[in-house]
């Protein structure tokens, strides 16, 4: 039986980039199509039917259909816009990193249920937490652990021996922590506090809500930071344009 | 005509290359184009030649407000009759023209030439936002209307400008974000429709 011209999916738009006169091209994570990539004709006259409902980091119901090139949007009604996050440049710069996240580490057309969840659960936190930062570390985790890049936490990478409290460090190309006696000779290995250990450990384990609760000082926020930020340059072998734009906020004093 | 034997004719083809790095302008269409030239009298495409050529030569940016001019300032900076305690800021030069046309503006503009978009790499410092500042310095200028689009670059370009221009202690508006004029409220978005409820006005 040949595939119906039209489907329905829910879907997380995670880019949009102008296509010719008024059209626009965006990559949609959806629920049980994994990342696929579709045109939205017209979707940038001020009148269109589309318009707010294929934005960037709208969740929305669509209809599309399929064509010889890329599948076309031919309906869209936003589930959840995310609202609060437009009105603060910090959150919404923090759930545009959590999206060029997604799209450079997924394939597209490879389904992952739990990642999608995973993905519309933390652009709905990042509406309200009070720290987006451990959002945004939450996040790192579990995308990592959906992806097969879970941190191993709990052993040496190097000997599989146990992690005594003491001195570790994390590696980002061995996926994990090194005991005292591997660290100490490795080369490009970061120190990890037993505090920063229990955290991440704790990220990893953790669901928003818990997370939310967390009160970390800043040395300890910026040790995690570092880990995880290094890890990602590591998995992606460059830097996220998006986490460029975040530390300068940062530096500008304009995160929050 | 095959692609081959177009390359033996040497100054189509290169007139079709030149055609086709056009944004919106593929193979075929340059193709087309390049012919239609080719078929067209001689003093029409030396007019076509000219204006290309006039436009790089002749067309500078207004020193003041960034915006395309001939002369520096530009027109709309250089006018006594404006109200240069205005400045309304808009992502390109071409976003002027609606806003004059409303005939409801009569401040100053200034042009950023683009929009933050931090998944591609456009930062504050790819926008002629130190020229804004600068302009602001001065101190006669009460108000700064944001006019960017409201769409994710347009917004965070806008709460940028916002958190840079309000220790300047100058009035920052932005312009009302709603339902457009001959929509249907069916197809409103939740933003639109959740600012179109908070900036809703009283009938009188």
């Amino acid at each position: 039986m040949s595939n119906p011209r039209l489907y329905s999916t829910e879907a997380v738009v995670l880019r949009k980039i102008d296509l010719g006169e008024a059209d626009s091209l965006v990559t949609l994570y959806t629920p049980h199509l994994g990342k696929i990539r579709a045109v939205a004709r017209g979707v940038r006259r001020s009148r269109s039917k589309l318009g707010g409902h294929v934005e960037w980091l709208v969740h929305a119901q669509m209809l599309l259909a399929r064509s010889k090139g890329l599948d076309i949007i031919s309906q869209s009604q936003a589930i959840n816009s995310f609202v609060p996050l437009r009105d603060n440049l910090w959150r919404s710069s923090s759930a545009l990193y959590v999206a060029e996240l997604v799209d450079r580490l997924t394939p597209e057309g490879e389904e992952d249920y739990p990642l999608f969840k995973l993905l519309a659960d933390t652009l709905q936190w990042l509406c309200r937490a009070h720290h987006t930062d451990l959002v945004l570390r939450r996040f790192e985790m579990h995308l990592f652990g959906r992806l097969g890049y879970e941190p191993e936490l709990y052993h040496c990478v190097a000997c599989h021996s146990a992690i005594e409290p003491g001195e570790h460090y994390f590696t980002p190309d061995g996926g994990g922590v090194l005991c005292s006696g591997c660290g100490g000779q490795a080369l490009m290995v970061d120190r990890l506090s037993l505090d920063a250990l229990k955290v991440l450990r704790f990220l990893q384990r953790s669901g928003y809500a818990e997370v939310d609760r967390l009160r970390l000082s800043a040395d300890l926020s910026a040790n995690i930071k570092l880990i995880m930020r290094r890890y990602v340059r590591y998995l992606l072998e460059r830097e996220l344009k998006s986490a460029d734009w975040l530390d300068r906020l940062e530096r500008e004093g304009l995160a929050r | 005509m095959g692609a081959d034997f177009i390359a033996t004719v040497q100054p189509m083809a290169r007139l079709i290359e030149e055609l086709h790095r056009l944004p919106g302008i593929g193979p075929k269409s340059a193709q087309r184009l390049a012919y239609f030239l080719l078929q067209s009298s001689a003093d029409q495409v030396r007019g076509l030649a000219e204006a290309i050529t006039a436009v790089k030569e002749k067309v500078i940016f207004c020193s003041v407000c960034q915006n395309i001019t001939q002369v520096d300032p530009c027109a709309i900076c250089r006018d006594e009759q404006r109200d240069h305690s205005k400045i309304c800021v808009v992502e390109k030069p071409l976003d002027v023209l609606p806003l004059e046309r409303t005939r409801g503006y009569n401040g100053l503009y200034h042009v950023l030439h683009g929009a933050i978009s931090p998944m591609d790499g456009l930062g504050p410092d790819d926008l002629r936002i130190k020229e804004l500042l600068a302009r602001l310095e001065g101190g006669c200028v009460e108000e700064v209307i944001l006019a960017t689009n409201p769409n994710l670059e347009g917004e965070a370009t806008a709460m940028y400008l916002q958190k840079l221009v309000a220790p300047l202690g100058v009035k920052i508006t932005r312009l009302a974000r709603g339902l457009p004029f001959g929509s249907d409220l069916e197809y409103a978005d939740e933003v639109t429709l959740t600012r179109a409820l908070e900036g809703r006005q009283e009938v009188t």
